[in-house]
């Protein structure tokens, strides 16, 4: 069984249809990317998952129908979402946007723990974490968006295009972190423009166009096949 | 000069007093803005529901003789925590039942809404005072009425001896205490920082686990119990109520939070006792300052062309940010 699971699964912003039936699965321990270009559903994908659009078909976590719940809930459930823009809480301190990450857990002494190991794996926080989180640069934001999606110990992470923006060494630093959580255990659901990059570390990948999943296979075949490189990878 | 100076004591302690009530009601108004982007102009009705539901339970309490058994200050503090409760309840209704279904709607229409809750409120209230006492005008005795001389003459000749009530200082403590507790409450609690992520980005802040609704019931019931509460100290302080007071009461509270930054918790508190210390200067002094052609029944304008002018120069108000727009 699939941890997280999705069934012809639609989408509509208004009256558009923002997904045409997706279809995916991620196993336990596993990276994989979903890319696609600009508009094709990436994001929308995600937040599917995370119940921030109305969606039918079938969303399966952990064996269970998540698609009626609310985002609080599908959170509380083991899902962290990293956003397409980081989204950290600008006018909060670094601890303050870590500690909301940890919302859902009720042992103080427990976030007090994983602040010090967020610490430890992300120094710059530490460096930092008085510090209004819109006040730091982007390559920081994106760390603090990561170990504040880190915080409530989730089973799988989604990130959504966490290069973007970034410069080039930075977004080696971003693919190295999402290699070594994965490493570590973590599943990870990315979603990258960035393909070439995206297809290096996943297991899987998926490709999206205007909705539709069109290609879908073993990242290591995906970044060898000529439509892929002539769409995604040019 | 000489006559500005004399009333100065005067002017700053009524200033004082009338800044904290302004000050307390701007936090209902702000921390509801913070959070949803809607003026809740029902929130002047709020407080002055709160102040009849406090003269209420002062009135049947002294009926029955229940208050000659309690020592006032716990009566006091009885009466209070009855009007918060109610008020905050009725806070979390009229989200609930007005502004939630509306949440998605163009923030005109829940400004619509809101003004009509303002209207429900006031006729309601109205109803029940005139049904229960023949009468909309209430008036109730202060449990902490008597007044002493506050001697700032022997400070320097220059000024004159000012009056105080206890209920005077009692309003300070008490407006002091909720705003420090208020303070402390958004800036160190679990439960207060999810307010402010709310604020912030409420679609991130579900992303955390944190149920959005509750933070917003929560808003609207602390910002409601602290209207509440002011209510209470308002009709101890000034004896009479009607159902109307909260309509320009909520307004000029509404201009603090304004002056102070909408959605900024400290600029409202700051806004509010400025508010207050300026309204009293003039309604003392605007007839000396203009030579009679103005007295101070030109008060309220005074109030209301700060307002004007802050939205005209700093419409982000003295401490609030520059929106800038999302790219």
């Amino acid at each position: 069984m699939s941890l997280l699971e999705l069934n012809r699964v639609q989408a509509y912003y208004g009256g558009i249809e923002a997904l045409k039936g997706i279809s995916l699965t991620v196993g336990e321990g596993e990276i994989v990317t979903l890319i696609g270009s600009n508009g094709a559903g990436k994001s929308t994908t995600l937040k599917s998952i995370c119940g921030q659009v109305k969606t039918s078909g079938e969303i399966r976590f952990k064996g269970e129908a998540i698609s009626s719940w609310l985002p609080h809930q599908i959170a509380a459930s083991g899902i962290a979402h990293v956003p397409e823009g980081r989204r950290i809480f600008p006018k909060l301190t670094v601890k303050e946007n870590l500690e909301m990450g940890a919302f859902s857990v009720k042992d103080k002494a427990l976030v007090k723990e994983r602040i010090e190991q967020a610490f430890a794996y992300f120094p710059r926080l530490k460096e930092r974490y008085r510090q209004a989180g819109g006040t730091m640069s982007g390559g920081e934001q994106q760390m603090l968006a990561i170990a504040r999606g880190l915080m409530m110990k989730p089973d799988i992470l989604l990130l959504d295009e966490p290069s973007m923006g970034l410069a080039p060494v930075l977004v080696d630093q971003i693919f190295e972190i999402i290699q070594e959580l994965n490493a570590s255990g973590m599943t990870i659901l990315l979603v990258e423009q960035n393909a070439y990059h995206a297809l290096q570390i996943a297991d899987r990948g998926y490709v999206i166009q205007t909705g539709e999943i069109t290609m879908q296979g073993k990242a290591s075949s995906l970044i060898a096949d000529e439509q892929v490189k002539e769409s995604y990878l040019a | 000069m000489n006559d500005i100076l004399h009333t100065l004591p005067q002017v700053l302690i009524d200033g004082l007093a009338l800044g904290a009530i302004y000050a307390v009601v701007a936090l209902g108004y702000t921390m509801v803005y913070g959070i949803l982007e809607l003026i809740n102009f029902a929130h002047g009705e709020i407080f002055m529901t709160g102040a009849f539901v406090g003269t209420a339970v002062l009135l049947a309490a002294q009926g029955t003789g229940l208050a000659a058994s309690l020592p006032p200050w716990l009566f006091y503090l009885l009466i209070m925590l009855i009007a918060m409760m109610f008020t905050g309840a009725l806070g979390v209704g009229i989200e609930r039942v007005a502004y939630r279904p509306l949440r998605k709607a163009p923030k005109l229409i829940s400004l619509i809404a809101a003004f009509g809750v303002s209207f429900v409120l006031q006729d309601v209230v109205r109803f029940i005072a005139e049904l229960r006492t023949g009468n909309y005008i209430v008036s109730s005795s202060s449990l902490y009425g008597e007044r002493m001389s506050l001697p700032a003459s022997s400070i320097s000749s220059l000024f004159g001896d000012a009056t105080v009530k206890t209920n005077t200082l009692i309003i300070l403590g008490a407006a002091l205490l909720l705003m420090v507790a208020l303070d402390r409450f958004v800036n160190r609690s679990k439960w207060g920082v999810a307010m402010r992520a709310v604020a912030q980005d409420r679609e991130t802040a579900s992303l955390m686990s944190i149920n959005v609704n509750k933070v917003i019931v929560l808003t609207f019931f602390i910002g409601s119990a602290l209207g509440g509460a002011t209510g209470v100290l308002f009709a101890q302080q000034y004896g009479t109520i009607d159902p109307y007071i909260g309509f320009i009461l909520g307004m000029k509270a509404f201009t603090a939070a304004v002056l102070g930054g909408i959605g900024n918790i400290r600029g409202a508190m700051f806004g509010g006792f400025v508010i207050g210390i300026l309204e009293m200067f003039a309604s003392s002094n605007l007839g000396t300052l203009t030579g009679g052609s103005f007295g101070a029944e030109y008060k309220d304008v005074f109030a209301f062309s700060i307002l004007i002018i802050v939205l005209i120069f700093k419409p982000e108000g003295l401490f609030g940010r520059a929106v800038k727009e999302k790219v």
